[in-house]
């Protein structure tokens, strides 16, 4: 090939890409070039000097040009005096070079002496120690003994938190600290949130940070795990357990749609009563999915699992009370009213659950004739599992956001993808940056705006007329751009919408896909920015998403709420529901309180099944820790109630339920959990003995998922059709208030993780300084809002980023918020602080 | 030199010489206009690469080949002038800066059109702060009187020129973590290639020589390249300014032929060492220096970038620190070792963590706490930093350690006892406010 070159490194000969640098270019061949600075994921810098190596260049003539050739006729190779660093040299053709020199040797022992000079001794209780690239390397290259005399070591201060004592979510130990800006790089160059730095110089220098709170990115975590040493830990994990004593189990991340691909480190441990219980949360590389990075929401949001609230035995209302009673009780009781209920029975389940917990639910609940419901607030999953990304069945290779660059046009709607999605944020970025056309449509500005070669600002309420707009031919140079780009993706979301909205958009986004000829192939395709882990799984198991409201219950005879909550959002209250109501849940959720019957679910970490993420990629999470008292895995229940209804047939475990998920829904056909658990060798290749990165698990042998063939790739000829949204009106003198979504929120299986609370903002409304000054609010008044009938207090946030005449309200703070965009007043509270 | 043949301090001959007006009355600004006004930016190189100009800064590199690397058809561009003097021993430009500096502005000027540069950036040491404020108001005269400012001598071509005061940092001297300074960033220098001719500042083609270099600019385009190069030599053509401190009788700026011996230098010119002491040793080029043992054939060399060079040692930017018999070189590469280990900034780890050993070393040495062995293990440290950092203060900071074990290897071993090391007392604990200054 014309850009591969040829280069020899350490005898052993080796083609690479043009531009690849020799560190690399090793890796390639299993030799280990020992780094610390140098991340394959980051730009190089050449500072610690560990990677240095013996390069040989073909010799040219100063002349001619020519390449002078040795006795033999083969070319002459020169080395230089010094050596260089392998990190940041690329290779050339005809190139030698050599690591396995004792002047290379020596060169790096001296190296890591000089690392060592300042390095703490503190292996012994660090939480590195184990899985540490400057302990494995001193191993390799350190001196036995040191020459350094110890009273001269220049103490530096430790356990500093990045942040404020209480709301620090990562500590610095700045002896430990080697100065390798693997962390500031980080910040920088993938997350772009320029909030570490160094400070000082020399000697003296260390991190900082300058940020208000410290360290606020939403991908922190990060640090810790390609901190070469012990510098950077978690609040979470930090004197938590040593690497050793830990069980890796491979999970996937059940927080949104993602599916980021993580292991879960566990051990039995006396403090926790000789139970096993997890100790953090790792990436786990899936280069498509999400190379080897989490969100902090998914590395500390697990601790609802351990949560002492949890459901333990099934309750029966009895007199008037719910009392704990026996697993044939309950379901006894369950099985028989909901088949006398028959068709008066309406299922919803939420969009946590497992494609094995959902597919057994519908089959249980249509088995009487019922109604199995997706209770999820984001339409259109009947759309994405048809023009949908495309695993490629035709072409080979599936949509993959890590190749796609140059020639594709994003699209992202009415969503804000850092706080809802954050990795798809990332992936969205790094795209743009290699060179993937992003138009970013909004009512409002977003962090994604930054990225976007064509930003379009509608007001609220038009986003659906903005994207049907785009069909017209030479509407705007974005709708052109689009049209014309050889891929395109679309992200869509409910922001400003309310279902009946969403569901128009998501019909609009799906006609700009089918009218400009971007379905039914790889790289291209419609992404629902769901609000739940596997949404776009039920959509795949054919349930149809209906959010919960008094209307759907208002036939029915009996109901039955599994992993979803209504009572809680103030989507129902207790006289919409009908005489017998069944909740299956992990807590005792407003719902399970109103309930006849409460089922004890185990969480996904203790047990094991698959989701469906947004990319439509099937991807398996394994147990990691036991299930809590009597708990049972959903699909387990729910098969054992259609059994006893008499309308399943199958075994109620993880793995039969797949089976015949299977053998009965055409998008999976001839999939098993061995499929869905193949491994494939991915580059860069950061994990196992690899010294290139921190952490211990992040090596991928349990699986990279299998990508859903779209119903478009099946044969289904996508068909546009009409999409428009109802009319948006507010009386005069009301603000429109504008729901948005915050990863940090006070969710249910996200307020246990009490060490992310200090960042979890008070409830707030965003206010256009415009509409603040006419009412007379200023920046961090607390305000009344009148909503409907309730009215609540909040602080006010004066900012720009608030569209004149529109309040943003976070969801999930602790305040009722509308489903889509309502009109609301806004006042200064009347109450005088105390 | 004799009086009124100055090329660079022509202010020591013309009295008033920071007067725009007397400037002007002895042909100031005709070697720009000429330059704009009749010659292409091309034929202002060739007539630079003609008179063999070299960096003063301390490389000699050819000045003219430099301005013609600049990638083409790349624009904007930048000059950027390197005036962040902080090599210690060094002070010439600051002369310069005070009391010439029209002839450097001109010279900077004409740099810029050779270019085809629209803007200047002078980094100035943040200590000059009043040479800056000088700089300044004669910048502001000449946007007044035309020189300044778009279409120059009713041409195309316009330009602007900027001055950035440096914080303190030697590093900032670097020309890529000056560029860093300037984009407001941390002064750290970059990884090389790209080149500052390729990608300086803001990523963009840009020319960075020293505020000495462009002073020799506006003579060559008046007189020509032949009326140059009589003075130096046929390598090192021009005249330089040499530093000279120390023990010496008359410290000072002198400015001389390249190519005059040290001997004459330091006799003639530097009124000889001070008490008419013995002279043990020389530094050329600062605190970077080779230390020279001085016998005759050193006195007799004469002071050029080759000459100098097939001394092992290197001209620099002709810093010349006299140390006369009583000087112990333990204390004096203590003090050049405690230099480097504060200005070392810390991005690559030979030179942040080796000046630190290093510097530990020598106050054992110098406090009387070392071991034999230490002198050893100061070689063996030096060593190990050399060749491996990433820009040249971590190579700097060895040069003039490892010289002085090998010359004065004695005045290091005469410190030393048999006992075993033991670290030097800590100073006291330094105030909050020189803390953060530090």
């Amino acid at each position: 090939m014309a850009d591969q070159v040829t280069l020899t490194i350490d005898g052993v000969s080796v083609s690479v890409p043009k531009g690849t640098l020799i560190v690399d270019a090793a890796k390639r061949i299993d030799n280990d070039i020992p780094v610390f600075c140098y991340h394959p994921k980051l730009k190089p810098v050449g500072m610690c000097r560990m990677c240095l190596v013996e390069v040989g260049r073909v010799m040219k003539d100063r002349a001619t040009g020519q390449v002078v050739l040795d006795d033999a006729g083969q070319p002459k190779v020169g080395f230089g005096p010094k050596l260089e660093t392998a990190c940041t040299t690329p290779v050339e053709p005809g190139m030698v070079v050599v690591g396995a020199s004792q002047k290379v040797t020596d060169a790096r022992d001296d190296i890591l002496e000089f690392l060592l000079t300042s390095h703490p001794l503190d292996c012994p209780v660090c939480d590195k120690g184990g899985e540490c690239p400057l302990q494995n390397l001193t191993l390799r290259h350190g001196p036995g003994k040191s020459r350094f005399v110890y009273d001269e070591k220049q103490k530096n201060d430790k356990h500093v938190p990045l942040g404020g004592p209480d709301d620090a979510l990562i500590f610095l130990d700045r002896e430990r600290c080697i100065q390798c800006a693997r962390c500031t790089r980080f910040c920088d160059e993938i997350a772009d949130d320029h909030v570490l730095g160094f400070y000082q110089r020399g000697r003296k220098i260390e991190i900082a940070t300058f940020s208000e709170p410290g360290f606020d990115s939403k991908f922190s975590g990060n640090t810790t795990d390609i901190c070469p040493v012990g510098a950077l830990t978690t609040a979470d994990f930090r004197f938590g357990a040593r690497p050793w004593e830990l069980t890796t189990s491979a999970s996937i991340c059940n927080h949104c749609p993602v599916g980021c691909n993580t292991t879960f480190s566990t051990r039995r441990e006396a403090k926790s009563g000789g139970k096993q219980v997890i100790k953090r949360v790792l990436p786990r590389q899936n280069e498509q999915v999400n190379e080897v990075w989490i969100c902090d929401k998914g590395r500390f949001g697990y601790h609802f699992i351990e949560s002492p609230a949890r459901l333990t035995a099934p309750l029966v209302r009895k007199d008037g009370k719910l009392v704990e009673a026996t697993w044939d009780e309950a379901l006894t009781r369950v099985a028989e009213t909901f088949k006398a209920a028959g068709s008066a029975l309406v299922g919803l389940a939420g969009g946590r659950l497992s494609n094995e917990d959902l597919f057994a639910f519908k089959q249980a609940v249509s088995g009487v004739g019922g109604k199995a419901l997706l209770d999820a607030p984001l339409a259109g999953g009947d759309l994405t599992t048809v023009v949908g990304v495309s695993a490629g069945v035709n072409s080979g290779a599936g949509t993959d956001l890590g190749q796609i660059g140059k020639g594709t046009a994003i699209l992202v709607v009415a969503s804000d993808l850092e706080e809802e999605a954050p990795l798809w944020w990332l992936r969205v970025k790094a795209a743009a940056e290699r060179g993937a056309t992003l138009i970013v449509a909004n009512a409002r500005p977003t962090k994604t705006d930054r990225y976007a070669k064509h930003v379009v600002r509608y007001d609220v309420g038009n986003a659906v007329s903005t994207l049907a707009g785009m069909l017209l031919e030479g509407s705007s140079d974005y709708a052109t751009a689009f049209a014309q780009a050889e891929n395109a993706l679309v992200f869509y979301g409910r922001e400003g919408l309310d279902f009946a909205g969403t569901q128009a958009l998501a019909q609009a986004c799906a006609n700009l896909l089918i009218e400009t000829k971007h379905v039914g192939r790889a790289q291209n395709g419609l992404i629902g920015v769901w609000t739940t882990a596997n949404a776009q799984g039920a959509a795949e198991l054919g349930l149809t998403t209906t959010p919960a409201s008094p209307a759907v219950l208002a036939a029915a005879r009996a109901a039955w709420f599994v992993g979803t909550d209504p009572l809680g959002d103030g989507r129902l209250t207790r006289k919409d529901l009908p005489p017998f109501t069944v909740v299956q849940e992990l807590f005792l959720t407003d719902t399970a309180k109103a309930a006849d019957v409460v089922l004890p679910a185990a969480a996904w970490a203790e047990r094991e099944g698959t989701y469906t993420s947004g990319e439509r990629r099937v991807q398996r999470f394994y147990p990691a820790v036991p299930a809590p008292g009597a708990t049972r895995p959903d699909c387990q229940i729910a098969a054992e109630i259609g059994k006893a209804m008499g309308a399943t047939r199958f075994g109620g475990f993880p793995a039969q339920v797949f089976l015949e998920i299977a053998r009965t829904v055409p998008a999976f056909a001839g999939l098993n959990y061995a499929a869905v658990s193949k491994v494939a060798p991915q580059w860069p290749d950061v994990g196992g003995r690899d010294q290139y990165y921190g952490g211990a698990s992040t090596t991928n042998l349990q699986g990279l998922g299998v990508q859903l063939p779209s119903a478009a790739e099946r044969g289904t000829v996508p068909q546009a059709a009409r999409a428009e949204a109802p009319a948006l009106a507010h009386p005069v003198g009301t603000l429109l208030v504008l729901p948005i979504a915050k990863l940090y929120d006070r969710g249910a299986t996200f307020a246990p993780s009490t060490l992310v609370h200090p960042r979890v903002p008070a409830p707030f409304v965003a206010i256009n300084p415009a509409d603040a000054a006419r009412i007379g609010l200023a920046d961090g008044d607390e305000a009344e809002l009148a909503l409907d009938a309730d009215t609540v207090l909040v602080v006010a946030k004066v900012t720009a980023d608030a569209p004149e005449g529109v309040l943003l309200l976070p969801v999930g703070l602790g305040v009722a918020t509308p489903e889509g965009p309502a009109p609301a007043r806004v006042a200064k509270s009347a109450r005088v602080a105390a | 030199m004799d009086q009124g043949k100055h090329i660079l301090f022509r202010h020591r001959d013309i009295a008033n010489l920071r007067d725009l007006d007397v400037y002007l009355a002895h042909g100031g600004f005709e070697a720009f206009k000429k330059a704009v006004t009749t010659l292409t930016p091309q034929q202002v190189i060739d007539e630079v690469k003609n008179a063999g100009l070299r960096g003063r800064g301390g490389a000699g590199f050819p000045t003219g080949l430099k301005w013609s690397f600049l990638t083409k058809d790349s624009f904007p561009r930048y000059v950027v002038i390197n005036s962040d003097e902080s090599e210690p021993g060094t002070f010439k430009d600051r002369e310069i800066l005070t009391h010439n500096p029209f002839q450097f502005l001109e010279g900077a000027m004409i740099t810029a059109y050779a270019s085809q540069a629209n803007t200047i950036y002078n980094y100035v040491r943040g200590e000059y702060w009043d040479v800056v404020a000088g700089l300044e108001r004669c910048v502001a005269q000449l946007y007044e009187r035309g020189f300044l400012g778009e279409k120059l001598f009713g041409t195309e071509f316009k330009l602007d020129f900027f001055h950035h005061r440096g914080a303190g940092a030697y590093i900032c001297g670097e020309e890529s973590a000056l560029l860093e300074s300037i984009e407001g960033k941390l002064g750290q220098p970059r990884l090389k290639p790209p080149f500052p001719a390729d990608k300086g500042l803001y990523a963009k083609p840009t020319v960075v020589n020293n505020t000495e270099t462009v002073t020799n600019v506006p003579f060559i385009i008046q007189h020509g390249a032949a009326a140059y190069r009589q003075n130096g030599t046929e390598k090192s053509p021009g005249t330089k300014l040499f530093c000279l401190s120390g023990h010496i009788q008359k410290p000072g700026n002198v400015e001389l032929p390249l190519g005059t011996t040290l001997r004459e230098l330091i006799y003639t010119h530097g009124g000889g060492i001070r008490g008419g002491k013995g002279f043990k040793a020389v530094m050329l080029s600062g605190a970077s220096s080779v230390v020279l043992k001085v016998d005759d054939a050193l006195l007799d060399t004469p002071l050029d970038y080759e000459s100098v060079a097939a001394k092992g040692a290197m001209l620099g930017s002709a810093s010349v620190i006299v140390l006369d018999e009583t000087v112990d070189l333990s204390w004096v590469i203590l003090k050049t070792t405690r230099f480097f280990k504060h200005e070392s900034c810390g991005k690559c780890t030979p030179c942040r963590e080796g000046t630190f050993w290093m510097l530990s070393i020598l106050e054992r040495i110098n406090q009387g706490g070392a071991a034999k062995a230490d002198v050893d293990l100061l070689q063996n440290v030096a060593s190990q930093i050399q060749n491996k950092c990433l820009c040249p203060l971590g190579e700097f900071s060895v040069t003039p350690v490892l010289a002085s074990l090998k010359t004065f290897r004695g005045d290091f071993d005469a410190r030393t006892t048999d006992g075993a090391p033991k670290a030097a007392p800590k100073s006291a604990p330094k105030k909050a406010a020189v803390e953060a200054g530090d």
